[in-house]
């Protein structure tokens, strides 16, 4: 994971809300300062406690790789990376992540060059409209080391193994959490054997 | 979602504190459930307490052979831990065929105790529903309840607990170490969960200011002959239409030891006492385990559209005792 600058972004959303009647009233929490560190570079947010890493991260930050689908968990769109482990950033409260590494699609790249999974993507047709795609990509990245760590899944035919295959069973059932509703499932089974093979067997 | 206030707990007594003082306040672990239900203001907490931080994420082989599992423990890591692997494979399966990777990394081991039903009525705050909002009836007794209990139900509540974990850890005769205000308590598995009864909204013998803090899995050398069966509408990240955790000990054809729970099913994880009850000391062949099935599901009851649960749950047990027969005493 590369870090692009250690600048410091400060967002003061005050303004906004923290001086509204109802915070004045007490009917509303005072927004707390809270830091966030996403692709590298560290922020400071002003942020009531209900704030999802996902709306954190999208209206207050813009950073709009991470999409929001069905905000409850079940499509995967808003697949994001924390400290290399893939979660729902719309199922995360954004002061539950501090003091952690964020990773989006945006943190992915290496400046103009393409992760090789955005690469086999593309080569693969693993996309029709692209709105899954930035939390599928996330997604696969955990999946791997997922892998490489051992993990079994629903499907590995003997639990306590240590070596599993690879196989497309395995890969579907670990991406399940990812919907795309183009149908592209073919190509981005495609596209994740190829990086497996290339980039994580050898 | 409504707004609420946030604070995270230094160490258990000051999350019971926190707890103690806000009868509104919950605690806050993985959050995969309870920031959803918060969403849909189905959950409206004034305060979160954050236990997310405590040290409760180890697992621990104890001395005498059982395993702790500490609260915090996120699902992903229990399930591949090489003890639960090797001796409880059911254990880790049943976590495996629960939610989605992303979900795992998040949830937690005390919090998946906790998870709320997924029952359709529950979510829909335009539906009676006695669980959210007790005296408002029961829309799903006469709606669309194929995902709804067939044992134990009340008049008031056919809900099902969701969990696939808890149906091995209630299969296992797991602990829950708590700690509140009056110290600490260790609960049985089956003391842990109520049945809806008139009371369904009161769904664990947890009270207001207990915090979990482990799960104890005594030893249990026969584990390892163990599985988990998962029957759902999708073949992958669906809840159980019914689910059976099993282990299985078999000496020269007689069966010394058995250990059954059924998910999907019941308001609570369901151990199957009186199939279990049935088994030991008896033959191993279909027909011992067809009457095991026959005897454990002979008080359910349909609501309609859940009828066919009965059959399923039955061929469900009597396939997955087969498949452990199959693999006799050895994985």
């Amino acid at each position: 994971m590369q870090i692009n600058s250690q600048r410091e972004q400060v967002l003061d959303h005050h303004d906004l809300h923290s001086t509204s009647p109802a915070v004045a009233r007490g009917l509303l929490t005072p927004e707390t300062i809270i830091n966030l560190k996403i692709n590298g570079t560290p922020y400071k947010l002003n942020l009531e406690p209900r704030v999802s890493l996902l709306d954190a991260l999208r209206e207050y930050l813009e950073i709009m790789g991470p999409k929001k689908g069905c905000n409850q968990g079940a499509c995967g769109a808003c697949t994001v990376l924390v400290d290399g482990k893939r979660i729902l950033s719309c199922l995360a409260l954004a002061i539950q992540y501090q003091d952690t590494e964020i990773t989006t699609i945006e943190g992915l790249s290496e400046n103009t060059a393409l992760h090789p999974l955005q690469a086999a993507f593309i080569e693969h047709d693993g996309l029709q409209c692209g709105y899954c795609t930035p939390g599928q990509i996330c997604s696969v990245v955990g999946m791997i080391n997922e892998f490489k760590n051992g993990l079994p899944s629903a499907v590995t035919p003997d639990i306590s193994a240590s070596r599993i295959e690879f196989s497309d069973t395995e890969i579907k059932e670990r991406m399940s959490g990812n919907l795309c509703r183009c149908g592209a499932y073919m190509g981005i089974c495609d596209a994740i054997r190829k990086v497996y093979a290339t980039e994580v067997a050898p | 979602m409504k707004n609420f206030s946030y604070a995270r707990a230094e160490n258990a007594a000051n999350a019971i504190h926190l707890i103690s003082q806000n009868e509104h306040a919950k605690f806050l672990g993985g959050g995969t459930n309870l920031v959803d239900l918060m969403r849909e203001n189905i959950e409206q907490p004034d305060m979160l307490v954050d236990v997310s931080g405590l040290p409760f994420n180890h697992i621990e082989a104890l001395s005498n052979g059982a395993i702790s599992i500490g609260a915090g423990v996120k699902n992903t890591d229990l399930a591949n831990h090489a003890i639960i692997r090797d001796r409880y494979p059911m254990l880790s399966q049943a976590i495996l065929f629960g939610a989605s990777g992303q979900i795992r990394n998040m949830a937690t081991t005390g919090g998946n105790l906790l998870q709320r039903t997924r029952c359709y009525y529950f979510y829909d705050k335009a539906a009676g529903c006695n669980k959210r909002d007790p005296g408002s009836g029961c829309d799903a007794i006469e709606g669309l309840n194929r995902m709804h209990a067939i044992l134990g139900a009340s008049e008031n509540c056919i809900a099902t607990h969701p969990s696939d974990m808890c149906v091995a850890l209630a299969a296992l005769d797991a602990t829950v170490n708590v700690q509140g205000n009056k110290g600490k308590r260790v609960i049985s598995f089956y003391d842990f969960y109520r049945l809806p009864g008139n009371t369904p909204h009161i769904e664990t013998s947890l009270q207001a200011d207990e915090l979990i803090t482990s799960i104890q899995i005594p030893p249990l050398e026969m584990a390892r002959n163990s599985t988990y069966r998962k029957v759902r509408d999708r073949a992958s990240y669906a809840f159980a239409l019914v689910s059976v955790a099993a282990a299985l000990e078999i000496e020269d054809g007689i069966i010394t030891n058995v250990r059954l729970a059924l998910g999907g099913v019941a308001h609570q994880p369901w151990r199957a006492h009186k199939a279990e009850k049935l088994l030991v000391s008896a033959a191993v062949n279909r027909k011992t385990f067809q009457d095991a099935a026959e005897v454990e599901l002979k008080d359910a009851k349909g609501y309609g559209h859940n009828n066919f649960k009965i059959e399923l749950a039955k061929r469900t047990l009597v396939s997955v005792l087969s498949e452990l027969a199959e693999s006799g005493g050895a994985r």
